[in-house]
C-alpha cells in the first residue's frame, strides 16, 4: 500500500501538470496567470508535504518532549508565497495596461493586431 | 567593520537605496545617489577581488549563524570575478540612464525606474555572491520582478506583451528551479551548496537526484536564454528602454549562466554532470543550434536592437559550448565569453541607446547616412561591432580563440568551423548597420541630428575602451579565468568548495 504514503505527491504532480497546461494551452492572458498559481502552488504542496514528520506535531513549544514536523520548509514556503503573490500581482497589473494598449486580453486577437500594423 | 561586512554591503546597500530613490522623487537626486550607490557597489567589489585574489574565500554568516545552518555568503575567485562584471556595467550604465530615460520616460516614472534598476542590481548581485541554494531563489525573484517591471516601461505597447511573456517564462523557470531545490532538500536535508555538494557524492544512483538536477538545469536555461528556451529574449531587449537593454544583456543572462556553472561543477559537481547525465549530449548540439539560429535570424532583423538580442542568443550558445566541452580550456572559453560578452553587448546597447537618444528610432532605414552627423557615436558602435565579430585586438577575439583551442584539444573540428562560420555571419549583420549608417543617404526629409552629449558618450566609449583594453591586456582576465576552471573542475565530485 505505498502508494496511499504517497498520496500527497500524486496530487502534487497532478495539480503542477495542470497548472503547466493551463499556462502553455490558454490564450487568455488572465487563464495563463491562473495556471501559473496552481504551478505555483503544487510546488508549495510539495515543500509542505516533504516537512510532515509521521505522528509529528505542529512545531511549537510543548511540555515534555514532542516529535515535530519539520518546520524548515513551512518557512521557505511562506517566503515562496510572497514571491508568487508578488508575480501575480505584476502579472495582472501588466495585463491591465495590456487591455488599455490593446482593448484585449486574448494572445490571438493581440497578434493579428500586431501584423495588421 | 565595513571592511568585514562588504559581502553583505553588496547586496543590502542597493536594496536600502532603493526604497530611498523612490522617496526622493523626481529630480536629479534619485539620479545622483543611484549612481553614487552603483559606484560604491563597484568599489566593493574591486575591493573583493583584491581580497580574493590569491585564492582565498570570503566566508560572511548572516546574522552569524553558522552554515550549513544560516545563510552564508562566499566569495571566491568566480564569485568575485563576475561581482565586478555586474557591478561594473552597473557603475557605467547608472550615469548614462539619468540622460537616456529623461526623454524616453514620463518624469514620475523616473524615480521608480532607477528603484528598479538598483533592486535588479541587488538580486543579481546576490544571486553571485550566495552560497544559499534557496536565497539564490529569492534573489533570482526579485531582480525578474524588478526586470518584468523595467521591460514593460519601454515606449512601445509591445513592450507590455514581451514583459509579460517574460514573466510566464521567468516564474516557469523560477519555479522549476524551486522543485529542483525542494527535491535536493529531500534527499539531503541541507540548502547550503558547499554542504549540498559533499552529501550529493553519497547519492550517486538515486533517481530524484536526477529528477533534480534536470528541474534546476532546465529552470536555470529558461533564465539565461539557452535555445529554444530563449522565446522571451528577443522582445524583451528590443522593446525595453535602450538603458535597460543595455544593462539587462550584459548582465541578466551571464549571472544566470553563472548560477548554472555553480550547480554544474560545484554543487553536482562534473562527474555527475558528464558521466552520469550525459549532460553535454542535450547541451552541445543545443548550443551549436542556438550559435546558428541566432546568428542567421539576427542578420534578417530590421531593428538594431532585436539584431543584438538575436546575437546575443548566438554568443550565450558560444559560452554553452565551452562547457559542453568539459574540459579546462572550453570552460575557460566560457568564463572568458561571460566577462566579455558583457563587455561587447554593453557597449553596443549603449551606443544604440545614443542613437535612439537623437532618432528616437533604431530601426535599420532611420540609421540611414547617420555617421556623419554622429561620427562619435556611430564609432563606438563600430568598435563594438569589431569586438564582436572577435577582431583580433579585441576581447572578442580573446575568447574565441580560447574557445577554437579547446575544441581543437578535443578534436571537435566542426565546432571550430561553427564558430569561424558564426563570427563572418556577425560580419554580415554588424556590416549591414555600418553599411547603411557609413554610405547610406540621409532622407531628404530628415530632421538634421547632432552629436549625442557627452553624458551618453563618456559612458559607451568607457567600454569599448575596457573592450580593447581587455583584448590587449589579457593577464587579469585570462589568467583568473584559467584559474577558476581548474579549480572548478578540479573539485568536481569532491569536497566542493
Amino acid at each position: 500500500m505505498d502508494w496511499i504514503g504517497q498520496y500527497n505527491y500524486y496530487v502534487v504532480f497532478f495539480l503542477m501538470m495542470t497548472g503547466f497546461y493551463v499556462v502553455v494551452a490558454h490564450g487568455n492572458l488572465v487563464k495563463k496567470i491562473v495556471g501559473l498559481n496552481i504551478f505555483q502552488t503544487s510546488v508549495f504542496l510539495l515543500y509542505i508535504s516533504m516537512g510532515k514528520v509521521k505522528d509529528g506535531t505542529a512545531p511549537i513549544l510543548l511540555e515534555g518532549e514532542a516529535i515535530y514536523s519539520n518546520p524548515l520548509p513551512h518557512v521557505l514556503i511562506l517566503t515562496a508565497i510572497v514571491v508568487s503573490v508578488a508575480t501575480t500581482a505584476l502579472g495582472l497589473a501588466l495585463v491591465v495596461r495590456i487591455k488599455e494598449a490593446y482593448g484585449t486580453v486574448e494572445e490571438d486577437e493581440i497578434r493579428e493586431q500586431e501584423e495588421d500594423a | 567593520m565595513i571592511a568585514e561586512n562588504l559581502p553583505a554591503l553588496l547586496v543590502v546597500l542597493p536594496l536600502l537605496g532603493a526604497p530611498l530613490c523612490l522617496l526622493l522623487g523626481r529630480g536629479r537626486w534619485t539620479w545622483a545617489l543611484a549612481t553614487l550607490i552603483s559606484w560604491a557597489l563597484l568599489a566593493i567589489s574591486i575591493a573583493l577581488l583584491w581580497q580574493v585574489r590569491d585564492g582565498a574565500e570570503l566566508h560572511y554568516a548572516f546574522g552569524d549563524w553558522e552554515p550549513p545552518w544560516g545563510i552564508d555568503y562566499v566569495v571566491d575567485r568566480l564569485a568575485a570575478y563576475v561581482l565586478l562584471i555586474v557591478s561594473l556595467i552597473g557603475a557605467v550604465v547608472m550615469p548614462y540612464a539619468g540622460r537616456s530615460i529623461a526623454t524616453e520616460l514620463a518624469p514620475r516614472l523616473q524615480p521608480v525606474f532607477f528603484t528598479l534598476m538598483l533592486l535588479c542590481l541587488a538580486g543579481l548581485l546576490g544571486i553571485v555572491i550566495t552560497g544559499d541554494a534557496f536565497n539564490l531563489f529569492v534573489l533570482l525573484e526579485i531582480s525578474s520582478l524588478a526586470t518584468y517591471a523595467l521591460i514593460s516601461l519601454g515606449g512601445d505597447r509591445r513592450a507590455l506583451t514581451a514583459a509579460y511573456q517574460y514573466l510566464i517564462m521567468g516564474t516557469i523557470g523560477a519555479t522549476f528551479y524551486l522543485i529542483g531545490i525542494g527535491l535536493l532538500y529531500m534527499l539531503t536535508g541541507t540548502l547550503n551548496m558547499a554542504d549540498l555538494s559533499v552529501r550529493i557524492t553519497e547519492l550517486a544512483g538515486s533517481s530524484t537526484l536526477h529528477t533534480a538536477f534536470a528541474f534546476i538545469t532546465v529552470g536555470l536555461a529558461l533564465k539565461l536564454a539557452m535555445f529554444p528556451l530563449h522565446l522571451w529574449l528577443p522582445n524583451a531587449y528590443g522593446f525595453a528602454p535602450s538603458v535597460v537593454s543595455a544593462f539587462l544583456a550584459a548582465t541578466a543572462t551571464k549571472v544566470a549562466l553563472y548560477a548554472m556553472i555553480r550547480f554544474i561543477y560545484s554543487v553536482f559537481g562534473a562527474e555527475f554532470t558528464f558521466t552520469e547525465m550525459h549532460t553535454q549530449v542535450l547541451l552541445l548540439p543545443l548550443a551549436v543550434a542556438g550559435v546558428l539560429i541566432g546568428s542567421v535570424v539576427a542578420a534578417f532583423q530590421h531593428g538594431v536592437k532585436r539584431m543584438h538580442a538575436y546575437s546575443s542568443l548566438a554568443q550565450i550558445g558560444y559560452m554553452l559550448i565551452g562547457i559542453g566541452l568539459m574540459s579546462v580550456t572550453g570552460l575557460t572559453a566560457a568564463l572568458l565569453h561571460l566577462f566579455n560578452h558583457a563587455l561587447i553587448k554593453g557597449a553596443l546597447f549603449l551606443a544604440i541607446g545614443a542613437l535612439f537618444y537623437r532618432l528616437r528610432d533604431s530601426r535599420l532605414p532611420a540609421l540611414s547616412g547617420i555617421a556623419r552627423q554622429m561620427p562619435w557615436t556611430m564609432g563606438a558602435f563600430v568598435a563594438g561591432g569589431l569586438s564582436l565579430i572577435g577582431v583580433p585586438g579585441t576581447v572578442g577575439f580573446v575568447s574565441k580563440w580560447y574557445l577554437i583551442l579547446a575544441a581543437v584539444e578535443n578534436g571537435w573540428w566542426p565546432v571550430v568551423v561553427l564558430v569561424i562560420v558564426a563570427s563572418l555571419i556577425a560580419v554580415v549583420y554588424i556590416g549591414r548597420v555600418i553599411e547603411t549608417a557609413y554610405f547610406g543617404q540621409r532622407p531628404k526629409d530628415a530632421v538634421p541630428v547632432t552629436e549625442a552629449p557627452l553624458a551618453l558618450l563618456i559612458p559607451t566609449w568607457l567600454l569599448v575602451a575596457t573592450n580593447f583594453y581587455f583584448g590587449i591586456e589579457t593577464d587579469l582576465t585570462v589568467d583568473i579565468a584559467v584559474d577558476v576552471a581548474a579549480g572548478l573542475i578540479g573539485t568536481s565530485g569532491g569536497g566542493g568548495s
